[in-house]
């Protein structure tokens, strides 16, 4: 192999994540319409969700069905922080994406400790977080079932947007930020064994592997990443209640664009979120024009089918499927 | 502290709703124990079994009792067909995709049961709805007794089918050593399809039982469906007896954790139990395999 | 002579009601080829699990190099430096061969850049140089076991424990994979070696323990262990050393094959 080569493979991991952020940086210059603009910060907050549950369950195989509890802690964090402590919200951010990395940490020594596995893992997490979503539900700190709203303050020294496109840079820069650190891990050390306990934990521990903290390191990077994505949940929207930040819906989407766009992969949870979100507002779109007014659950139910169809017939999501493409193009030339 | 009488109806009405619980998990459970994989869509099943109910009522006008013998064989069919054509086939075998494959499903059928009925919360009226039974100082509400009588004829009646019968043979090896059973001729993805078969009917008579109490809105399994594994939990993985235990005691431990912490945050009794069940005893109370 | 590198003591493992193993005893030499035979189900794959840490004894200590690591997990056992590999392969099988044997490579190798290498170098050692970006789940029975060993030998032991890395093997690859075990140990690593294969456990070994039914039967150069008359009447039943020299056959010509040929079927 020539030198060229090898600088050339060390660096295309890179340069692919800064080509793809350069694409997404121009993409408002493309859609510049304010329900686009909507629509792409939306994007950037689940696929940031869905980067820290890929971190857990496409690296390391412990499938989630409650990062639920991560977003909601994330976003709870951020909002109670300024408005019952009165912080900056440049100052509660690092503090409720720390209180999400912990909020896995504990979610993770319990339940990895006591050596679940598969399906009990992914019914631990769902019941963490609806313990969550009821506690916040009920009490008077979080504001009950009436919520929490963050007072309207904009400006950047207070984390608030009024330009859309804006939030979507930074929120760019989040996803950007998970990626670059979803790459970090793939080529350590700690991203290796990571894939050695989702590929068999027994051989993984036979060559060293400490696998429970190697998954106990994942699931805390895991929930601190998804709680930033509900730090940005908070601010975009302002307002909060339980069943929005520790819902099931944010379990299921942060699950469902990684398994759609590619389990364990860099651009995967990211794919997985615009094809995901985008042929959500195609179908409710379509039904609403075709029906006269708007079909709730409609989106859902693609969604639902395309987990299945996945399942069944992409297991690699669309990744896979582009890299068999590019084979095939490549091995047809 | 609460008066004896409050208590004793509260004890009362756990054990009778527990019963209903019971029912619901049994179907979990055999799946469970054959398949040895958790049906996520166990819980949306049975919501789809409420419509059900509901729409036999209000459209044929149906008794929901009356229902049952139509019902229960429709559902078999469908779960049947459900794990035979789709979960099977989709999973192609693998645990983890089980999970994913039945999660799916959950998601479709609560989401297109929205879709047809929307969110509103949906009841039927039947003539005998607010009868009681006294016995002694309780009074206990007529469906509920019946629900609970219902609950326990359907429990014998599966543990004689697996007993007794030569399906329950077949399902019965299937679940002790696959490989083995296929060995000996026994058609493996039928029995699958038969076990799943079985849960859905039971889930059908478990809404017809609950109907006439209860409420149906499209997301209503939700609530149900992690009672039920902690039900599945707490009585041991697979055990039919566990299941009947596990669901009276889940009865009483909500409808005291209601008396003592109100609403909102009685249900988070049922959660808590889940969790320290499995996070510190995984093989349930009666020490079945994990 | 040194102290062993690996001694086991008294060591028992009962499941439930069975006992597996029962009371024990090894040493395995620094520098040399153990070999541990013995009968199906005798408990030679149950005393490597024991040895490696994947499951504790029920009662004994195991020691490595001189200290107790009865208590150590698995991982921890790696790390000292006592590598396994599994009768039963098993492989990362959505990995490639480069990425199967980093994993044990990163063990002593923090840095990407000297595991890739470092995996590269022990791929060559065993034979899977060129097979280096084949996915693990494409490789033939011989090559998983190769993969197996690989890995193991990435984590840079100086104990090795190879549970049947010849079975399933055929002639020929038995024969190749031969030079390469000798070669492992001519390196300094110590192996304590679990095999059926017992033309492979003559050439091999410089020792051998015999192991049936829970119990140490024998210990000793290869050529005493096959002309010992407990060890061929446990493979072949009661009474069959006596008959074998009441028919003028020489125990140590027959039970080799014999051994052999009963662990095959």
């Amino acid at each position: 192999m020539t030198r060229l080569a090898i600088r050339r493979l060390a660096c295309g991991p890179w340069l692919s994540l800064a080509a793809a952020a350069l694409l997404l940086a121009v993409l408002p210059a493309l859609f510049a319409s304010s329900a686009a603009l909507n629509f792409l910060g939306f994007v950037m907050v689940i696929a940031l969700a869905a980067l820290g549950w890929n971190l857990l369950a496409g690296y390391g195989g412990q499938f989630s069905f409650g990062h639920a509890a991560f977003f909601g802690m994330g976003a709870y964090a951020m909002a109670l922080l300024q408005v019952r402590l009165g912080l900056n919200p440049w100052l509660a951010l690092p503090v409720a994406v720390a209180l999400g990395g912990l909020t896995g940490l504990a979610t993770g020594f319990l339940s990895f400790r006591a050596g679940l596995r598969g399906s009990y893992f992914a019914l631990v997490t769902l019941a963490f977080a609806e313990v969550f979503r009821i506690l916040a539900n009920a009490m008077a700190f979080t504001g009950g079932a009436a919520g929490v709203l963050v007072p309207l303050r904009i400006g950047a020294a207070q984390f608030q947007f009024a330009d859309k496109a804006t939030f979507y840079w930074v929120a760019l820069g989040f996803v950007i930020a998970a990626m670059a650190l979803t790459r970090l891990v793939e080529r350590s050390r700690f991203g290796a064994q990571l894939v050695a306990v989702r590929e068999n934990e027994e051989a993984a521990r036979a060559l060293g592997v400490d696998t429970v903290r190697v998954k106990l390191k994942a699931i805390t990077l895991s929930g601190a990443v998804t709680a930033a994505a509900g730090c940005l949940y908070a601010q975009k929207s302002l307002y909060l209640d339980a069943n929005i930040a520790f819902g099931p819906w944010i379990s299921v989407e942060a699950l469902l664009a990684p398994i759609i766009g590619g389990l364990g992969t860099v651009f995967g949870p990211l794919a997985g979120t615009f094809l995901l979100l985008g042929l959500g507002e195609g179908t409710k779109t379509l039904l609403a024009t075709l029906t006269g007014s708007a079909v709730p659950g409609a989106d859902l139910v693609l969604f639902g089918a395309l987990l299945i169809l996945a399942v069944a017939f992409a297991p690699r999501g669309i990744m896979g499927v582009v890299a068999g493409a590019a084979a095939r193009i490549g091995g047809a030339r | 502290m609460l008066k004896a009488e409050i208590l004793l109806a509260a004890l009362a009405n756990g054990l009778l709703t527990g019963a209903v619980y019971a029912l619901i998990a049994l179907g979990l459970t055999l799946v469970y124990g054959v398949l040895h994989i958790i049906n996520f869509a166990h819980g949306a099943t049975l919501t789809a079994a409420m419509f059900a109910v509901y729409v036999a009522h209000q459209t044929f006008g149906i008794d929901p009792y009356l229902a049952i013998p139509l019902l229960a064989p429709l559902f078999f069919g469908l779960g049947y067909s459900l794990q035979r054509w789709v979960i099977g086939p989709a999973s192609h075998g693998d645990d983890g995709n089980i999970l994913l494959v039945t999660l799916g499903l959950s998601i479709v059928i609560e989401n297109a049961l929205l879709a047809v009925f929307r969110s509103d919360t949906r009841s039927i009226e039947v003539p005998y709805g607010f009868e009681v039974v006294e016995l002694g100082p309780l009074i206990l509400s007529l469906p509920k007794v019946i629900a609970f009588a219902g609950a326990f004829a359907v429990a014998g009646l599966l543990w004689l089918v697996i007993a007794r019968s030569d399906i329950g043979k077949a399902i019965r090896a299937v679940a002790k050593e696959k490989t083995g059973a296929a060995l000996c001729g026994i058609p493996v993805g039928h029995v699958y399809a038969v076990t799943f078969g079985i849960g859905a009917a039971c889930l059908a008579v478990a809404a017809c039982l609950l109907m006439p109490t209860f409420l149906v809105n499209p997301r209503i399994g939700n609530a149900f469906v992690l009672v039920a594994f902690t039900i599945v939990v707490l009585g041991g993985m697979g055990s039919i007896g566990g299941a009947l235990a596990g669901g009276l005691i889940i009865g009483v431990v909500e409808s005291l954790s209601g008396l003592y912490l109100g609403e909102s945050l009685g249900q988070i009794g049922i959660f808590l139990i889940f969790l320290v069940v499995l996070l510190f005893r995984p093989t349930g109370l009666f020490g079945a395999r994990a | 002579m040194s102290a062993p590198i690996l001694e086991c003591r008294g060591v028992t493992m009962r499941f439930g009601g069975l006992v597996a193993i029962d009371g024990a005893d090894l040493a395995v030499e620094t520098g040399e080829i153990t070999g541990l035979i013995g009968p199906n189900g005798a408990g030679k794959t149950t005393l490597f699990t024991v040895i490696s840490g994947f499951q504790r004894p029920s009662a004994g200590r195991v020691l490595f190099e001189g200290t107790d690591v009865t208590a150590l997990p698995a991982h921890r056992r790696a790390a000292a430096g006592i590598a396994r590999t599994f009768q039963i392969v098993q492989p990362f099988a959505g990995l490639d061969v480069r990425e199967n044997i980093t994993v044990g490579a990163y063990l002593r190798h923090a840095a990407r850049t000297e595991a890739l290498a470092h995996a590269e170098a022990v791929a060559e050692r065993v034979g899977l140089g060129p097979m280096l970006d084949r996915p693990a789940a494409a490789l033939t029975i011989a090559g998983r076991k190769r993969l197996e060993l690989a890995r193991a030998l990435a984590t840079e032991p100086r104990l090795l424990l190879l549970d049947e890395v010849l079975a399933g093997l055929n002639p020929s690859e038995i024969r190749d994979m031969i030079p390469v075990i000798r070669r492992i140990r001519d390196e300094g690593v110590t192996i304590l070696i679990v095999e059926h294969v017992m033309q492979a456990v003559m050439q091999l070994c410089d020792r051998v323990h015999v192991l049936a039914q829970g119990r140490m039967i024998a210990a000793g150069r290869p050529a005493e262990i096959a002309a010992d008359p407990g060890v061929i009447e446990a493979y072949l039943g009661h009474g069959a050393a006596a008959r074998m020299r009441a028919h003028g056959v020489a125990p140590s010509e027959a039970a080799v094959p014999a051994a052999a040929g009963g662990a095959d079927a």
